[in-house]
């Protein structure tokens, strides 16, 4: 990236720098309110955003060619791929079948 | 046949010693280098992944012994400590900044100070492993928790807790490790504006180190709600 890449200002680093300081302040603080199950989403939700600006301004991705940021997106792609897979089986487990009235009389095994 | 257009091959000058053959220029070997940091990243995105995952599905499974953790956690230092990772990718990236600059004695400056972030944070955490020792929340070793009707089921969290923090320190000693090399390197005066490809991939390994505390904090330290 010698000669394409600008050299970063100061100033657009330290407020990456300062806005992630605050975020951490505010991830603490937002674990002090009562959400229920909102806690958890907010918590993500900040985490995600503070991940976002490192991999934007740090890691360069807003300089960083097609191919990169296809690459970064693509490892996303697949954690969500193995969550799903995974959640998919997890959250099922407790299913059982039961007989519908659209269900072939046979398919039950009773009589 | 002779074709005028065939590029002659030739010494290469000061600036081009770091090019490697098999790449036309710098710019290409640099893309090369991103491309390739990036896809050992994605292999570290699904390795931690998977342990973020055991984490969710317990996490599901045992919401109530999950926040009952939230107690033994020491909020302070873990806070600390994501500031203090903050702060060493800041240097980091400067140290980047500096080395784009040509400035020798910047980017060994700011390396150092990243040393110096990363050993803090390393040390607090010690800190904090050896009060779990204390208060017996080793799993598998000393473990021995209070609400005794989540003995079994916080034990887990205590394990993902070990395992998680403990893979991400291998990070960050494997991150010192390769920031004395770059301290080395740089000393040797390897790096200008023209090459600094090493500083900025290690800087990617340093800052991906990061992203990943910034997940493990809300969601080890942060669980249950505080008052």
């Amino acid at each position: 990236m010698s000669a394409h890449v600008p050299i970063p200002t100061l100033r657009a680093l330290v407020s990456v720098w300062a806005a992630l300081i605050v975020l951490t302040g505010t991830t603490v603080g937002v674990s002090f309110l009562e959400l229920g199950e909102w806690n958890v989403v907010v918590a993500l939700l900040i985490a995600l955003f503070k991940a976002s600006l490192v991999a934007w301004v740090f890691m360069g991705i807003r300089h960083s060619n097609a191919m990169t940021r296809l690459f970064c997106v693509a490892g996303l792609v697949w954690l969500c791929i193995m969550m799903f897979i995974t959640f998919s089986d997890y959250t099922t487990r407790g299913w059982t079948y039961q007989a519908q009235p659209w269900s072939h009389p046979k398919a039950g095994g009773s009589h | 046949m002779a074709d005028a257009t065939v590029p002659v091959s030739h010494e290469p000058t000061a600036e081009e010693t770091h090019l490697r053959h098999h790449f036309a220029n710098s710019a290409q070997q640099t893309d090369a280098s991103t491309l390739g940091m990036w896809t050992f990243l994605i292999t570290e995105v699904l390795f931690f992944g998977g342990m973020f995952m055991a984490y969710a599905i317990y996490r599901a499974t045992f919401p109530d012994a999950f926040a009952s953790t939230s107690e033994y956690m020491n909020v302070i230092l873990g806070g600390t400590n994501t500031a203090v990772l903050i702060c060493s990718s800041l240097t980091m990236v400067l140290a980047v900044r500096a080395a784009q600059l040509s400035s020798r004695k910047g980017l060994i400056l700011f390396l150092i100070l990243t040393m110096i972030f990363g050993t803090i944070f390393l040390v607090i955490k010690g800190f904090e492993y050896t009060d779990k020792w204390r208060e017996h929340l080793v799993p598998g070793f000393n473990f021995h928790y209070a609400p005794a009707q989540f003995e079994h089921n916080a034990q887990i969290l205590f394990f993902l807790y070990f395992c998680m923090t403990g893979m991400h320190a291998v990070h960050m000693i494997v991150g010192l490790g390769l920031l004395t090399f770059l301290i080395v390197q740089a000393q040797r005066r390897v790096f200008n504006a023209n090459y600094f490809a090493p500083v900025e991939m290690i800087g990617l390994y340093w800052h991906f180190v990061d992203i990943v505390w910034i997940f493990l904090f809300p969601l080890l330290y942060l669980i249950g709600h505080r008052t």
